[in-house]
């Protein structure tokens, strides 16, 4: 079995990753964000905290590679990195295939003569 | 089929696998209190379960290892936090060295599984798996795929030998 041998840099990302994630309003950025570009100074309009506060989360979420910023005119536009958020599901994805796998085994079990002799 | 529903969360990495059995609770508790019943369906035909140590009781451990085509064993653990004959159980699942001690560089997996008697005397099971990290779902991913290929190879076998 070849585990535990992530590459650092993945192993970075992955934690930046959850950082970013961990939190409410950075989870709503990422929700806004993945629908359409948003500047910077709109995101910190919804939210009731800071302008700086928000800049914050902003910088945050463009570490962890789940958004992008660019300059437009005097604005800082955010947008949302799909791939990143679609990598995660493929994973959830994989392991959902191996838990169905699982339940499989589980139904021909518990189809067996209580008395349990194995096939 | 027998799973009835999958609720995946990609924002707190959770999985919820819901799945309805045409048989009493009783039983279908049994294929968790049972480790002859365990080992049968926890590992796929070609990495079998072999379970060592089982002590359903809260503070308990369960220890089992898997076997795989080349005879290699991989090793791993549950602690039992918490059971509810026949409603509840609460189990974190990790890897183990050779000697079966944990391996405490990685990563654990917290379940929950509930039983639920349902009007038609059927039981729906809800497994909900939770993982600390991204990083600690692609570790058990990447065990997990290796024994799924097996399970394939596994079936495609029991084909051949029916005909």
């Amino acid at each position: 079995m070849v585990v535990g041998e992530l590459r650092a840099t993945e192993a970075v990302r992955t934690d930046l990753l959850f950082h970013a994630l961990a939190d409410a309003t950075r989870r709503d950025i990422v929700r806004l964000v993945l629908q359409g570009e948003h500047s910077v100074s709109d995101l910190a309009r919804r939210y009731p905290m800071s302008f700086a506060a928000v800049q914050k989360h902003v910088a945050v979420l463009e570490r962890a590679d789940l958004i992008t910023k660019h300059q437009r005119g005097r604005e800082r536009i955010v947008r949302g990195r799909i791939d990143a958020v679609r990598d995660v599901n493929r994973l959830l994805d994989e392991l959902e295939a191996s838990w169905r796998d699982r339940m499989q085994r589980f139904g021909d079990v518990l189809a067996e003569p209580d008395e349990g002799e194995h096939p | 089929m027998t799973v009835t529903d999958v609720r995946k969360d990609l924002t707190t990495l959770t999985m919820m696998v819901v799945s309805e059995w045409d048989a009493p609770i009783a039983r279908v508790w049994q294929l968790w209190a049972d480790p002859r019943k365990l080992e049968r369906w926890w590992g796929p035909p070609t990495y079998p379960a072999t379970v060592v140590e089982h002590d359903l009781r809260p503070g308990g451990k369960v220890s089992y290892f898997m076997t795989g085509p080349e005879g290699e064993q991989h090793h791993g653990w549950w602690k039992v936090v918490g059971v509810e004959e026949p409603h509840r159980l609460d189990l974190e699942d990790g890897f183990a060295d050779t000697e079966g001690k944990p391996d405490d560089a990685m990563p654990t997996t917290q379940f929950t599984v509930t039983f639920a008697e349902l009007p038609s005397g059927a039981t729906r099971m809800l497994i909900e798996t939770r993982f600390p990290s991204r990083e600690a779902m692609e570790q058990m991913i990447e065990m997990g795929m290796e024994e799924g290929l097996a399970a394939a190879m596994g079936q495609i076998d029991a084909i051949l030998a029916a005909v």
